[in-house]
Parts: structure tokens; C-alpha cells; sequence
């Protein structure tokens, strides 16, 4: 389950924190890797080797109204990924698709969990509530699809002690309390 | 000998001018405008982009102890080496020495970084500016064996093999889904190689990305994971406990010996396949030395890779330091990042605002005010600009100077540089490149040059890497098992107001943070990238950017498919590199040309 974007760029960050909200709130067994891909485009090739199938969540600019999620699998996720460039990885992350397929990789199973951003411009700022409000969706969705694939996807306990997936003062809470708004 | 540097004087726009806008949109993303003359020669270049604006907002008042976690963030590619800068200019601050097993472990990160940067960028970035896909698909696998195995002794090397791959390219490309072999210029004159050695290169393009996966173990190892390593103000963040048996991230033996073996592994991998791949390139391309650009002119580095802890001098740093100007090699100028004489910011020709515009600013004082304007002369609306007006302003990115002279950084310049310091390390390779080669010197100032100088540098940064992997283990083993001091982690030891400058040679070039704290906050934070350098606009003196420079006088097979453009801005690795290719609304990957 790999979340992908860029958190310093508004609802660029969408990917990430749909995935840090997954972390949060849910346990995954060992077979399943929880990441937070960020921007790294090519060099996430090695994940996605190494594994069967895939869950993505992105921003991706499907001419939708702001805040829509948009969930399409398996053969039309290249289509979507490439159907309109709205960020710098997400060239990346066809190339990233591309690459596993050269390697004969390719996942066998792919959903993208996508969400039609707001605003991609605002270097610093938060993710614009229409985009924030579908984060709860999007994990439900995520947590459907996995457990369609037969994964004991399991609720954390509350008041269970999680790792965070992002620290170091960019997890969202940190991040978005002193997150700049120019307008 | 003095060589005058291109300035605005010396454009000739009078001609065609093709416009290689590989986005919808300007902002994020580069393009190129060039004007070429009635025999498709570049007489003048133009450079726009911006992979950089804000940073400064997003930092203010934060904690110092976690700007690292916000800069690893910018961009994708550069993330440790950012990390890593950011640091220093918080340890420079406050005055925090890190220990010597922190320095190693430093080093050995931020040389893995350096060679997984460039494998990746020659191989999967840059390689299919020189290798035509197509005309692999018609090599003798047989010939290839014989080609391959007289470069080099690396074992992946029968006929069979590349049959094998032959076929797996043949079928991937004929899938209809060739994704990174969609729409290149195939069959453009300006490719060079004969079919067996574009099939020798697009092998290891294969193989180069199942390999690069082993050389980020090293920052899981000494990072805690993967993408996105923890690093630490004061020195490294993973413990070391030399007999423990693995538990919770401490370097033990087993990990350090993992280490000791991706090291082996990439300096085989360099010598084997990466150098042979180029020699076989250079040996093709001896005809097409241009895009040379101020590589032979002004270069500059700040030096990297400190042999011991906390000794950021010239003398103490592994990777050069210093500039040449105008093309003096005899004489290499002491860099100062605290002097405001020596690094400032021009935004005469960039979209920022400043109280007086014909001067420069120290990063200290450095001030982002966006302000988009388009000149009188530009063509189109400010959402999607048909042709820039280089008389005003029109980049993104600011103009960085050396004591007002545009300067190139990256690879070749540290080459350059080590190569006029007389340092054999760097001096004897290159010279043995060019002597293989049958090349005269002036042959270094190149787009090959560059893409060469890469290469030799991933070699060298193996070899360094064994070294402070042979360091730190001689330490640990006398029981230093040191890697943090945290005497001054508290904001309440701080000074109340301070400023501080960290610096590092990323793979792409020379970057630096400069950063001032107020009441243990982020007051000031100013980051000048290696893309800045290279990518700058022009300046109120008229002198013309890296990126700009480098494609003078550069002659292009066919204006519609603007191969060397892309050659020669990719041989720099800019930051955005991957938006060169890019998506049409239709799912095609290709680069949108204008000629008008």
C-alpha cells in the first residue's frame, strides 16, 4: 500500500496522507508494506518487484470537481496515471509502472484510490478541505479492496501505541498547525 | 589564458525559434526556447523553470532540529543530500561538532546517494540520449557477446543472453505499452552507436535497475528505512552495538558487513559495466563534443566528503572546493559561503520581486517575493505562454553568482576542478579516459564530458565508500561505538539569535543551506540548489546560465526532434530530469515542439 506526492505542495500531498491515515488506524499483517513513497518516482520499482499486488493512493487530475475520489483498477491505472500530468512523480510513477512490467513484474492486482485535487500551487500549504474530507473514503475504500483480496486488515485498539509513518515535525497534525496560508 | 564568457552580446534570435516545452503548464516544470540559424545551428538559448519557490514560508518558526525532515521533501531525487545540508547549516549555527563514527556514517550515505544517482541517471535518464532502442532490436547477439567481452570481463556477457534480452525488448516494445521506449527520436542522425552496442547499453539499463535497489540498502542500514532516511542534528540517529544481534536498527557486525558487501558489489558494478558502457559511448561520440557551455570556463564546488569529523576546510575535504574563472585552470579561488561579496542572488530576469533589482543578495539576507510578470515581447497569455521574452524576466528560478560570474556545478565541475588542483585521484582518470579515447583536453568540455565525469565520480565514490566503511569499523572495534552528541540538543543552550551555512557536494552540483535561528525558530532559511546554478537565467550584467551556455553553437539534425537539446541539459542531471519526458493528454509520453 504505497501513498505517493508530495506533502510540501498542498493537495499534492494527498497520497501520503490518505496512507498516514491508514497507518493510524489500521494493523496489516506481515505481508503487507504500509509506505509512504513521497516523490521518489523510479527508485520505488524495488516495492513494487516485490510484491503482488498494489494500492495506490495519488492526486490525480481526472477534470473532476475538487474533493471527487475516483477508484479505477488494475489494466486502466496506467491510463489514469498518465491521462493528464499534474505533478512532477507522477511521470515517475508510470515510469515506475513501466519499469516493474520491463522487469516482468508487474503487479498482478492494481487499484489507484485517486482524488481530484484543488490546489496543486500553493508551495507549503495545507490539503484544501474538499481534499482532506475524502481521506476517510479513501481508507474505507483501501480497506475494502484488501480485504476483498482475503488480508486481515484489523482496527487498531484505541489508545495503541503506533509508530508514526511521518515524524519529525511533518506528520499532518505537526505540519499542518503552522502550515502557511497566503490567501 | 583568459576565454571571454557568452554573454547576452554575443546571441544571434534573429533565426527560427523552437520552443521544447515538455509541460502544459510553466510552473514546476523546465523548457527550453532556442533560436537556431539557416543551418539549424543554436545561436541563442533560453532556459525557464522552477523546481523551487517557497521554502522559506514553510520553514519559518519551525524547529531547526527538524528542518532536515522538510528539505528531504523538496524533490525526489536529492532527498538525503538535502537532508544532510540542512544539518550542517543547523550544526554551523549552534556550533555542534558531531562524532567521528557520525562522519563516517555520513560519508558512507551520502557516497551511496552519489553513486545510486548517477547509475540511475546514466542508465535511466540520460542512456537513451545516446542509445537507440530501435536499432538494438536489429543487433547480432553474437557480435554484442563479442563486443561486450571485449570492454570488459563482467560475466552477463554470452550471445545467448543477449538474444534472450533482445527478444524481452523486442516483445515489451511491440506490447503496445513501450512506456519509457515510447516516442524517442529513433533513427535521428545524431544517434551514433551501431546496433550491437545499443544493445550492450540497453542490457544494462535492465540490469542497472534491479541493481540500484541493493545500493539504497545501505541508507535502510544507517537510515532506519528507506525511501526517506532519519537523520540527526548532532550526528547519526543509529546507534551502534557492535555484539548485539539485530534489534531495533543498532549497527551490529551482520549490518555493517551487509555494507561491506553492497560496496563490493557497486565498485564491480562501476569498473564492469557503468565505465565500459561510457568508454563504448565515447568512443562513438568522439565527433560530437559539444554542449561543452562554461565546463571549461567557470566552475565551481564547495567540496564535500570530509576525511575527519567537524573540518569543513578545502584541505580536509575528499571532493574539491573552490572556482576557476574564465577558463584560468592555473588558478583556483578559495569559496566563501559567509562572505556576502562572493554567492549572491540575481532576480533581475526571474519572477521574484527585490527593493533594488540591479543588485545581488547574500542568502543571509535572501528574500522570495514571487512576482509572474511576462516581458513586452512574449507571446501568448501568463497560463500558457507560446514564446518567452528573455529581456525581462522569465524563469522561476533565481540567478545565482560567483562574485558576479555565472558558474556551472555538478560532476564535471568537481572534475574539473580536482583535475586543476593536481589531484591525481581525479587528474590520472581523466587523463587515462582521454588518452583511451584519443582526446585532447578542451574534449573534457563537454556534454560527453560531463555524462564521463559522472561515471568517473561513481568509481571514485565506491572506492571512498570502502574507505570510511574500513574507518568505521576500526573504530567501533577499539569499542567507539560514539554517534551523537546531544550536549547542546536543547533550544534552552542556544544563543538567542544565530545564523549558520551547511554545504555538500549533491550529485547534481554544489548546494547550500543558509539558515538563521531566533528564540530556537527557524528566522531565516534559504536554500541554493545545484539546478539553480546550472539552470539560472540571465543577470543584469547579461551573463547567460550553465544550461543556457551549453547549448551554444550546438548543431541539430532536425529542428522537430530536439535530441542534442535534450543530451545536453540532461548530461547536467537537472532536477527535472523526469519532466523532460512527459505526458500528453492522451496518455502519450513525448515533448511538445514549436518551431515558429
Amino acid at each position: 500500500m504505497l501513498g505517493i506526492g508530495n506533502i510540501l505542495w498542498a493537495d499534492e500531498g494527498f497520497g501520503v496522507r490518505a496512507v498516514e491515515a491508514f497507518h493510524k488506524a489500521y494493523e496489516v499483517p506481515a505481508n503487507v508494506t504500509v509506505l509512504d513513497g513521497g516523490t521518489q518516482g523510479l527508485y520505488l520499482v524495488q516495492f513494487i518487484n516485490e510484491h503482488d499486488r498494489l494500492i495506490v493512493f495519488d492526486a490525480i487530475d481526472y477534470g473532476l470537481v475538487p474533493g471527487t475520489m475516483k477508484v479505477v483498477e488494475d489494466d486502466e491505472v496506467p491510463k489514469f496515471t498518465g491521462a493528464k500530468k499534474v505533478s512532477l512523480h507522477q511521470t515517475g510513477f508510470q515510469e515506475v509502472l513501466s519499469a516493474a512490467d520491463l522487469m516482468g513484474q508487474y503487479p498482478e492486482r492494481l487499484t489507484l484510490i485517486g482524488c481530484q485535487p484543488l490546489d496543486l500551487e500553493n508551495w507549503g500549504g495545507p490539503l484544501t478541505a474538499p481534499v482532506k474530507t475524502v481521506i476517510p473514503a479513501a481508507v474505507d475504500t483501501a480497506v475494502r479492496t484488501l480485504r476483498d483480496w482475503g488480508v486481515a486488515v484489523a482496527v487498531r485498539p484505541e489508545g495503541a501505541v503506533v509508530p508514526p509513518l511521518l515524524e519529525n515535525d511533518i506528520d499532518v497534525e505537526n505540519y499542518e498547525c503552522r502550515a502557511y496560508r497566503p490567501r | 589564458m583568459t576565454i571571454g564568457t557568452p554573454t547576452v552580446d554575443t546571441l544571434e534570435n534573429s533565426g527560427k525559434r523552437i520552443v521544447v516545452d515538455p509541460v502544459t503548464r510553466i510552473e514546476g516544470h523546465m523548457r527550453i526556447e532556442v533560436n537556431v540559424d539557416e543551418n539549424n545551428i543554436i545561436r541563442n538559448a533560453v532556459s525557464t523553470g522552477t523546481m523551487w519557490r517557497g521554502i522559506e514560508v514553510i520553514l519559518k518558526n519551525r524547529d531547526p532540529r527538524d528542518a532536515w525532515a522538510f528539505t528531504e521533501r523538496i524533490c525526489g531525487v536529492c532527498t538525503g543530500t538535502h537532508a544532510l545540508t540542512s544539518v550542517r547549516a543547523v550544526e554551523n549555527a549552534l556550533g555542534i561538532t558531531i562524532p567521528e563514527n557520525a562522519n563516517s556514517i555520513r560519508n558512507l550515505m551520502q557516497l551511496a546517494l552519489l553513486v545510486h544517482d548517477h547509475v540511475v541517471h546514466f542508465y535511466h535518464l540520460h542512456a537513451l540520449d545516446w542509445v537507440d532502442v530501435i536499432s538494438s532490436l536489429s543487433a547480432d547477439p553474437k557480435a554484442t557477446s563479442a563486443l561486450a567481452q571485449s570492454v570488459s570481463d563482467w560475466p552477463l556477457s554470452s550471445p545467448g543472453y543477449f538474444k534472450d534480452v533482445q527478444a524481452r525488448l523486442r516483445k515489451f516494445i511491440e506490447s503496445g505499452q513501450p512506456g519509457p521506449f515510447k516516442n524517442g527520436y529513433w533513427g535521428n542522425a545524431s544517434y551514433k552507436l551501431p546496433p550491437e552496442a545499443n544493445l550492450m547499453v540497453l542490457t544494462h539499463y535492465l540490469e542497472a535497475l534491479d541493481f540500484q535497489k541493493e545500493i539504497v540498502k545501505i541508507h535502510s542500514i544507517f537510515g532506519g528505512k528507506n525511501p526517506h532516511p532519519n537523520w540527526l542534528v548532532g550526528g547519526v540517529p543509529c546507534p551502534i552495538n557492535v555484539d548485539g544481534t539485530g534489534g531495533a536498527g543498532a549497527i551490529n557486525m551482520e549490518r555493517l558487513n551487509m555494507v561491506a558487501s553492497v560496496i563490493d558489489q557497486l565498485i564491480e558494478f562501476n569498473d564492469k559495466v557503468y565505465i565500459p558502457d561510457i568508454m563504448a559511448i565515447g568512443a562513438f561520440y568522439k565527433d560530437w563534443l559539444y554542449g561543452g557551455g562554461l565546463s571549461g570556463k567557470n566552475v565551481l564546488a564547495y567540496g564535500d566528503v570530509p576525511e575527519h569529523a567537524n573540518d569543513y576546510s578545502e584541505a580536509n575535504l575528499k571532493l574539491p572546493r573552490g572556482a576557476i574563472i574564465n577558463g584560468n585552470l592555473a588558478e583556483v579561488h578559495p569559496v566563501d559561503h559567509a562572505d556576502p561579496e562572493q554567492i549572491q542572488e540575481f532576480v533581475t530576469h526571474s519572477w521574484y520581486r527585490y527593493p533594488d533589482e540591479t543588485k545581488g543578495l547574500h542568502p543571509w539576507d535572501g528574500v522570495t517575493e514571487p512576482h509572474y510578470e511576462l516581458g513586452p515581447n512574449a507571446k501568448g497569455s501568463k497560463t500558457n505562454i507560446e514564446q518567452l521574452d528573455e529581456n525581462a524576466k522569465y524563469s522561476w528560478i533565481k540567478a545565482p553568482r560567483w562574485r558576479g560570474h555565472a558558474m556551472e556545478v555538478g560532476p564535471l565541475a568537481r572534475w574539473v576542478l580536482g583535475y586543476a588542483q593536481n589531484k591525481a585521484e581525479f587528474k590520472e582518470p581523466v587523463d587515462k579516459v582521454l588518452k583511451d579515447l584519443g582526446l585532447p583536453l578542451s574534449a573534457l568540455f563537454s556534454t560527453f564530458g560531463r555524462t564521463a565525469a559522472r561515471a568517473l565520480e561513481s568509481t571514485w565514490a565506491g572506492h571512498q565508500m570502502r574507505h570510511f566503511q574500513n574507518k568505521l569499523i576500526a573504530s567501533v572495534r577499539t569499542g567507539d561505538s560514539y554517534t551523537a552528541n546531544v550536549d547542546k540538543w536543547k533550544p534552552e543552550t542556544w544563543p538567542r539569535m544565530v545564523k549558520g551555512v551547511g554545504f555538500t557536494e549533491a550529485p547534481r552540483g554544489a548546494l547550500a543551506h543558509w539558515i538563521k535561528i531566533k528564540e530556537g525558530r527557524i528566522d531565516n532559511y534559504q536554500c541554493v540548489v545545484p539546478t539553480t546554478w546550472n539552470g539560472s537565467p540571465r543577470d543584469p550584467a547579461g551573463n547567460i546560465g550553465a544550461f543556457e551556455a551549453a547549448l551554444l553553437d550546438m548543431p541539430m539534425s532536425d529542428p522537430a526532434q530536439p535530441l542534442e537539446i535534450l543530451r545536453t541539459i540532461h548530461s547536467f542531471d537537472p532536477c527535472l530530469a523526469c519532466s523532460t519526458h512527459i505526458m500528453s493528454p492522451d496518455g502519450q509520453e513525448r515533448t511538445r515542439v514549436q518551431i515558429r
